[in-house]
């Protein structure tokens, strides 16, 4: 009897210890963050060996590149060298791969990249490629998300500073990028205080080829000469759609951060790209000349080619009715986001306290009924009111990008009061903030600027780090924080340093990619036409004062690796293939005194570096990733005499 | 008579299994392949386990001065075995017709499994030969000549069946489907045998 009371005692104690418990981790969910650090590691932790859930690719801004990271560990997995020279891998320095930098104002080794998006079919991320843009001088670029390489790069004429880019339409039917700055089309001599009426802002849509990806300019729509800043497609009922938000409406050319900042209400263009389609269908449009590259890398032969293209499609928007109409959007707006379902476009005016959200069954409705308040160039600008679904009073400041989860909330990004603030889609009504480390720009959840958000983290990319890490000098990494979202509040659970400076992200579970990875090229379906398919097709051969070198590669030797018979003034192309069909075994090559990168070529690849010997001598040649016990030893010797020198041509391995 | 057989005719059948399927199979582990290289061994040659394993097994011995896998037109197993199989399963199968139709008794199945476990211990004596002048006939310029304590080269013989560390590899060496049909097979001409003198005996 007493052991059994002692029992139901024990069992209480135990019950009221569960009780405190639970409201113990209740109140530190509100509370300090040292409550939440061991859980917060818990969440963020992914043990040695295991992997993380979702691949997140930050945009690297002006480093050019776009980087891959892990969600939850914040790791960083590769960086993808896209719109600048990579010396790492030799992009951009290897024969093969310097055309992808081509323009039309020639070869540029640098841009400033922005957005990422991941292709999609029926509004949900498919993970076939992932888009970014070149902002500086305005291209599109497309990824592979099977061998994590830049496959193509298209200019786009008639634009600068390409802003309101790279986003597709919910089959990837188009890839859109807008128009930052407005220019006189096509480009001219002129006083630039004539600006206003004057210059122009092309919006342009790329076409994606379903099966290999390949981009071509279809139309530019030109529009009045304001500042297209961000933009997002519709989705669901709203397909069709695309939304770009806009600032300068003033058409300021000089001190913008006054004189485009006076009008109460910018506007966000909302584009009926359907409409422009039958238009064009039926004959509409305008041919134009124009000058721009389009440069795609080949995989089989290894070897990107340039082709300049001199014509685009322009189209005017005002002479195709009900293509067009402006959305009266307060302060400046810079997100321009499209919840799940299509039906809500957020305008993010970045001067603002609030968030104003428009509705696109009011703004078919405005169109129906022919609610406008005037128009700009011809454009029907509609009534402010009559569009507006609603007006979130958020308490921060500075709203600038919203990504959404899957059950109803909205996430925005508040630059100026430094935080993340939740809402609900609907009703308006704020749930959550939280603060950010500092000054947020963009943020990203995995599918959330799609009809399939995955709501499980939030990353927040900011622009300023101060004391965040261990300091580095006055030039330090961009830091980012990850958020669980998957309750009702949100909750800081890591901080890490990014590269470059990520302006935007997009995100996608790991099953979607990681199966799909390539992990060699493969020799047999190699047709780079210097290609070494074994050490048998290691040659030289000279063509007046071009030699050409192929040269094979396995662990752990180069074939040939004795070289005789180059002359100074000559110009030798080595071209290097790796005879590896095992994963993870790249090899990479390096000429003393080269006056270019290194090249790193990975299994079944063939890849082009020049050198221009300038002095006589035996100059020495190495492998630079250590591919095996032996890589040390993976090296060789060329033989450089006087121009004019009758030395015979001729090469070894093993002799 | 008739279930013994028919139990013969489809033991003998199972050999031919290893037209289809691996008789064995060598995976090799180590901490840089924590995808396993892997060779599986059929009557008529080498196959790797992914595409290109057989090429970087290849790649990894040259180290040690192992010669290349070899392959079929190298080694007159892999154009023997194959009549070997095929002859053992045609004859073992017309044995069981023969016994279907009271042409002969079951000491003849006895007979066939007898024969074929002498053929298999020799196949198996010559894949074990053959893996001793892989492991130990090493290129004597090898870039690695390693040795045991005792001063002798060391071998690189993989396991006949078992597990065995050579080097940073874990060497692992079992039956496939083929093998493992045959031995069942094998087994069934064994009952085949059993069942049948058990038929003679009641008679």
């Amino acid at each position: 009897m007493q052991f059994k009371n002692f029992n139901r005692l024990a069992f209480l104690g135990v019950f009221s210890l569960l009780l405190f418990s639970g409201c113990g981790n209740q109140g530190s969910k509100e509370g300090a963050n040292g409550a939440l650090n061991s859980s917060a590691a818990e969440k963020v932790y992914v043990a040695p060996g295991e992997k993380d859930d979702y691949y997140a690719f930050l945009s690297g801004g002006y480093s050019g590149n776009l980087t891959v990271y892990g969600l939850p560990s914040g790791r960083m997995f590769k960086e993808i060298p896209v719109f600048s020279q990579f010396p790492t891998s030799g992009y951009g320095y290897s024969e093969e791969t310097k055309p992808l930098l081509n323009t039309s104002h020639g070869f540029i080794p640098w841009d400033d990249l922005h957005h990422p998006d991941i292709s999609q079919t029926n509004g949900e991320l498919d993970g076939r490629w992932v888009f970014v843009n070149g902002n500086n001088t305005p291209r599109i670029a497309r990824v592979s998300l099977a061998t994590f390489e830049t496959e193509e790069i298209i200019e786009i004429p008639n634009s600068a500073g390409n802003h309101s880019s790279s986003f597709i339409t919910e089959n990837t039917e188009y890839v859109v990028a807008g128009t930052r700055f407005s220019v006189p089309v096509p480009q001219r001599d002129m006083p630039i205080n004539e600006y206003k009426g004057n210059f122009k802002g092309a919006l342009t849509f790329i076409g994606v080829e379903p099966e290999h990806g390949h981009m071509e300019i279809k139309f530019q729509v030109i529009m009045p000469g304001f500042n297209y800043d961000l933009s997002h497609p519709g989705r669901g009922k709203s397909h069709g759609w695309f939304f770009f938000s806009t600032y300068n409406t003033e058409e300021a050319s000089s001190l913008l951060e006054v004189n485009a900042s006076q009008n109460d209400k910018d506007f966000i263009a909302a584009i009926n790209w359907k409409k422009i389609e039958e238009y064009i269908a039926n004959g509409g449009g305008k041919m134009v000349p124009a000058e721009y590259a389009h440069n795609v890398y080949d995989e089989s032969t290894h070897m990107a080619t340039s082709t300049m293209i001199d014509e685009v499609l322009t189209v005017d928007p005002t002479e195709i009715p009900g293509a067009v109409y402006l959305l009266p959007t307060p302060k400046s707006p810079h997100g321009c986001d499209v919840d799940p379902s299509g039906q809500y476009i957020i305008g993010s005016g970045k001067l603002s306290a609030d968030i104003t959200v428009h509705s696109f069954d009011k703004m078919i409705a405005a169109i129906e009924n022919e609610k406008f308040d005037g128009d700009a160039y011809g454009i029907p600008i509609l009534n402010f009111e009559e569009v507006l679904a609603g007006t979130v009073k958020s308490g921060g400041l500075g709203p600038l990008h919203t990504e959404f989860d899957s059950d109803g909330n909205a996430y925005t990004t508040f630059f100026i009061s430094s935080e993340v603030v939740k809402w609900k889609l609907g009703s308006w009504e704020v749930v959550d903030r939280k603060p950010t480390f500092y000054s947020v720009g963009h943020l990203m959840i995995p599918g959330g600027n799609s009809r399939k958000p995955f709501g499980n983290y939030l990353v927040a990319m900011n622009k300023i780090t101060k004391d965040r890490y261990l300091p580095t000098g006055p030039e330090m990494e961009h830091s980012a924080q990850i958020y669980d979202i998957s309750g009702e509040k949100m909750e800081l659970i890591y901080d890490f340093p990014t590269h470059g400076e990520p302006h935007y992200a997009a995100g996608c579970p790991a099953e979607l990619l990681a199966p799909k990875s390539r992990k060699i090229y493969r020799l047999d379906e190699n047709k780079h036409p210097y290609a070494a398919i074994g050490p048998e097709g290691a040659k030289v051969e000279r063509n007046g004062k071009e030699v050409h070198v192929y040269m094979s590669t396995i662990r752990s030797h180069f074939t040939p690796d004795n070289i005789e018979g180059i002359k100074v003034g000559d110009k030798v192309y080595f071209h290097i293939t790796n005879l590896e069909q095992d994963f993870d075994v790249p090899h990479g090559f390096s000429m003393i005194g080269q006056n270019t990168s290194e090249i790193l070529v990975m299994p079944g690849q063939t890849k082009t570096t020049v050198w221009e010997p300038k002095k006589p001598g035996v100059w020495p040649f190495y492998c630079t990733d250590f591919c095996s016990a032996l890589h040390q030893e993976m090296q060789g010797y060329v033989r450089v005499s006087p121009a004019g020198s009758k030395v015979e041509l001729k090469w070894s391995v093993g002799e | 008579m008739k279930k013994a057989s028919l139990l013969m005719m489809l033991g003998a059948l199972l050999l031919l299994g290893l037209f289809q399927f691996p008789l064995w199979n060598i995976m090799l582990g180590a901490p840089q392949y924590p995808e396993p290289l892997g060779i599986n061994i059929f009557i008529n040659g080498l196959e790797g386990q992914s595409e290109f394993d057989l090429q970087n097994i290849d790649g990894l011995n040259h180290y040690i001065g192992m010669k290349t896998l070899p392959k079929p037109e190298d080694m007159w197993e892999f154009s023997v075995f194959p009549l070997v199989i095929g002859g053992m399963a045609l004859l073992g199968f017309l044995l069981g017709v023969f016994g279907l139709l009271g042409k002969i008794g079951a000491r003849w199945f006895l007979g066939w499994l007898i024969l074929m476990t002498v053929l298999g211990v020799l196949g198996m004596y010559d894949f074990n030969a053959w893996m001793i002048d892989y492991g130990t006939n090493l290129d004597p310029n090898a870039i690695m000549k390693l040795q045991n304590p005792d001063g002798t080269p060391m071998s690189y013989k993989p396991p006949l069946l078992g597990h065995k560390q050579l080097l940073n590899f874990d060497a692992y060496s079992y039956p496939r489907l083929g093998g493992y049909l045959m031995g069942f097979g094998m087994v069934l001409t064994f009952f085949a045998y059993l069942v049948g003198r058990k038929k003679e005996y009641q008679n």
